[in-house]
């Protein structure tokens, strides 16, 4: 393979990368506070029709973009009301909203089906792109690449470093506890919630406005999951998010490069990788029980009800 | 006691209750409550389980709201709603079940109850002079998660010290500490009375009640049934207080431990018995050595994660030996058998944490039974061979006699679990076994956490089981309870056992050394 054409792998396997980096983000903060949100699926199509629609309407991609976060985050404001008001199931709430997300999405998207897409264009860093090979890789992307980098060290940096990331860790550790120290645990979670939702929201936007700029129905074609799957693979850690985001982007664009080149292996083998990767490391991680302890949010998915 | 609050000669009480009433259901945990105190005093509330303290304290740290009645802070009505009002006030809160954040460092969860932008450096400093200043060692770096249930409580006596509040509600805190760190304590608590705070105390332990305290509000059945003055009291009579009838103090008699000690037939014997540590935050077992005799109470003393769970578990069958006879139970090597197979040779097991590991909160009293004795005694219960369908009428004719012979105060005729108080629960554990007759009875904590009324029946059951032949091998914490119904002590320190010591002889300060003796840190002279 001449060295373009490895370039071109990589240019889009960061592509591929992004929403799934961003969704994953933003789920890992929702976990960390302790909900697990299966609805990332549908707050990501979401995301991805309204950012197609509001383009489309006030004919800037930007307006897509600013629509898709807040309509992830509004999207996800029902789940939270949901599970964290009305202490419903969040396995069976998150996989409903999946499913609304879907269905709403498809009906509200009918009338863009076939529509020219506006693609939200690079920006090229002057200077920094003309270098050789990094330049092009990490200096004339789309904006949301450099959104997807810029939030992977914010959530880090907020995770650890900041005293409200501390707050969410203890939330997320030991509820009761976060409580009787006078922490306003509800609203923690709806915070976290919402910009889970707006991150999902914002990775949606990035399908319909950069990745293939049209609108197709279920065209996010089970990122969500991957995502989902991501956060328990970095084992709750936003670095290892990333490197997990570009290896499950990188497996996404072997497929095609391997259907391209005639290998004989089976494309569901490949799309299958992700989740096999998950389970791996799902076995990996409860084998090292003081990894768990650290890193796991150990509310995960308990409801919060105070007593009275 | 009440004062004229428009007087200026004398200051309204730092804290006054004034008809604090809290209802559950139709239970009221907390009837008409009354009760002050004041700057530089250290206040005892004595109660059974279930008699309202918990409630009350958390009114007063505003984790429960009141249905009716006055809280006066400075002699100011105020309205307590949630924790971090209480804060505010002054109000610093050492809970029971201690409440850190496991996956979290020491300074983390020090740094959560602080106000909004201290660095994490400051607080690490903070709570290591703090904790040299009142003699409470600490690591700042180390994980919550990996700390003994005596450090926890250092954790938490920091974290409430470094609020600087006026009043410190302390619930039990002495209940996981050798002699010798309670008696640090309690120069600590000396020290913050001292300056001027005032300490609510909560405890079982009506000597250090009657040693500490200034004053003592006495509560039964969501009531105040007296103020008092402790130092004026005995024990007995607080005790008498507590249960509204007097309360034998159980005792092995000088004539059973006479007998026991003639007792040559061993019917727990353990020997080189060598465990790995099972987790990061478990103890290894070294060359652990034992004989409990035929009508021996056998106690094994020693400071909370020192190994007492581990050895246990060894000796339950949930953990196996590779030698059978590392353990022997009447005679048959039984290192290879597991939990019910050990049952069978006629012993009998009550571990430490009721919920979880020796009962189910969401199961009905008889299913509990149930669940020790399916396989020890499946004749009487089980019926229809493979089918093994469930005999409840036998169950609940076993649930009648254990609550008879243990006196176990229930709602209902046969409730869930999770509806007895604590000492209840645990009387219907260890009666649960007794029940059997046991050859060998080993009994973790058996008195963790339950009131002094529970406690004397859980030890007169054990005694009773050595007066009818069976070894008792009582692991606890508490070296008064071990000195008051073992025939010989042996020492768990940091998994290796001393050798067993006659109780008759023993003295508390060389027990305490024993215990303290492998604790990992030493301690320096405490700065002034």
């Amino acid at each position: 393979m001449s060295p373009e054409i490895i370039q071109a792998i990589v240019l889009t396997t960061a592509t591929a990368a992004t929403p799934l980096l961003i969704a994953a983000l933003g789920e890992l903060v929702v976990e960390r506070s302790g909900v697990l949100n299966l609805g990332v699926e549908g707050m990501m199509i979401i995301g991805a029709v309204t950012g197609f629609g509001a383009a489309q309407l006030f004919g800037s991609p930007w307006m897509g973009v600013f629509a898709a976060i807040v309509c992830g985050a509004l999207f996800s404001l029902l789940f939270a009301f949901l599970t964290l008001s009305l202490a419903t199931n969040q396995v069976a709430t998150g996989l409903s909203l999946t499913l609304l997300g879907l269905g709403v999405a498809g009906m509200a998207g009918e009338q863009f089906v076939g529509l020219p897409g506006i693609k939200l264009q690079p920006i090229a860093v002057p200077g920094l792109s003309e270098l050789p090979v990094i330049g092009p890789l990490l200096f004339a992307q789309d904006p949301i690449f450099y959104m997807s980098i810029l939030l992977a060290i914010g959530v880090w940096w907020f995770i650890f470093r900041t005293r409200a990331g501390l707050t969410l860790r203890a939330v997320g550790d030991n509820h009761g506890s976060a409580h009787a120290l006078g922490i306003n645990v509800l609203r923690m979670r709806y915070l976290a919630v919402m910009f889970g939702g707006a991150c999902a929201g914002l990775a949606g936007a990035h399908l319909s406005l950069v990745y293939t700029p049209q609108w197709v129905e279920n065209m996010t074609a089970g990122r969500g999951w991957i995502a989902l799957a991501l956060v328990v693979f970095a084992s709750w850690l936003p670095w290892r998010v990333v490197v997990g985001a570009y290896l499950f982007g990188a497996v996404t664009i072997a497929q095609f490069h391997a259907q391209a080149q005639g290998v004989a292996i089976p494309s569901q083998f490949l799309s299958a990788l992700p989740y096999l990767a998950t389970i791996v490391v799902l076995v990996l991680i409860s084998s090292n029980r003081r990894m768990t302890m650290r890193n796991t949010p150990a509310s995960l998915g308990k409801p919060f009800v105070p007593e009275r | 006691m009440k004062t004229d609050v428009s007087q200026s000669a004398a200051p309204p009480p730092l804290l006054a209750v004034d008809g604090l009433t809290k209802s559950f259901g139709t239970l009221k945990a907390n009837d008409a409550v009354d009760f002050d105190i004041v700057e530089g005093e250290i206040h005892a509330l004595l109660g059974e389980n279930g008699a309202g303290k918990s409630t009350l304290v958390k009114m007063l740290f505003g984790s429960l709201s009141p249905d009716a009645g006055r809280i006066l802070w400075r002699g100011r009505p105020v309205k307590i709603a949630e924790p971090s009002t209480a804060r505010k006030l002054g109000i610093g809160m050492v809970f029971q079940h201690f409440s850190l954040f496991d996956s979290l460092t020491v300074a983390e969860n020090i740094a959560l109850s602080l106000e909004a932008g201290t660095p994490l450096s400051t607080v690490a400093d903070e709570a290591r002079r703090l904790g040299e200043a009142y003699g409470l060692t600490l690591n700042p770096h180390a994980m919550a998660g990996d700390l003994s249930v005596g450090e926890r409580q250092r954790v938490e006596i920091i974290r409430c010290l470094l609020q600087e509040p006026s009043l410190i509600i302390l619930d039990e805190p002495t209940s996981v500490l050798t002699p010798q760190e309670a008696e640090r304590l309690f120069e600590t608590l000396e020290t913050l009375k001292g300056e001027g705070k005032a300490i609510l105390y909560i405890s079982h332990r009506l000597e250090e009640v009657k040693r500490m305290c200034d004053r003592a509000t006495v509560l039964r059945h969501g009531q105040v049934v007296a103020h008092c003055d402790p130092r004026a009291e005995t024990a007995a009579s607080l005790a008498a207080m507590m249960v509204g009838a007097e309360v034998e103090a159980v005792r092995r008699s000088p004539a059973d431990h006479e007998a026991a000690g003639r007792s040559r037939t061993a019917v727990l014997c353990v020997s080189a018995l060598d465990q790995k540590p099972l987790g990061p935050f478990s103890t290894a077992l070294r060359g652990i050595q034992l004989e409990v005799h035929a009508g021996e109470v056998f106690g094994i003393a020693g400071v909370a994660g020192n190994g007492q769970s581990e050895l246990f578990e060894a000796l339950s069958g949930e953990q196996l030996q590779h030698d059978p006879d590392a353990v022997i139970i009447d005679g048959t090597p039984a290192g290879r058998l597991g939990p019910n197979g050990r049952r069978r040779l006629g012993a009998a097991f009550a571990p430490e944490e009721r919920f979880g590991h020796a009962a189910v909160a969401a199961m009905p009293l008889t299913d509990n039974i149930l669940l020790s004795r399916h396989a020890s005694d499946a004749s009487a219960y089980l019926s229809g061979g493979r089918f093994a369908v469930l005999r409840h009428s036998a169950l609940g004719r076993t649930l009648g006699r254990v609550v008879k012979a243990m006196d176990v105060r229930k709602s209902g005729e046969n409730p869930d679990a999770a509806t007895l108080s604590g000492g209840n629960l645990q009387k219907l554990i260890l009666g649960r076994e007794f029940d059997r007759q046991p050859v060998v009875f080993v009994v973790n904590q058996p008195t963790w956490g339950v009131d002094a009324g529970a406690a004397a029946r859980i030890r007169q059951t054990l005694l009773d089981a050595a007066n009818a032949g069976a070894g008792a091998l009582v692991i606890s914490q508490d070296l008064d309870e071990l000195l008051e119904i073992c025939d010989r002590i042996a020492v768990i320190a940091d998994g290796e056992m001393s050798e067993p010591l006659d109780a008759r002889t023993v003295t508390r300060e060389q027990l305490g050394l024993l215990m303290g003796g492998a604790e990992p840190e030493k301690h320096h002279g405490v700065a002034a």
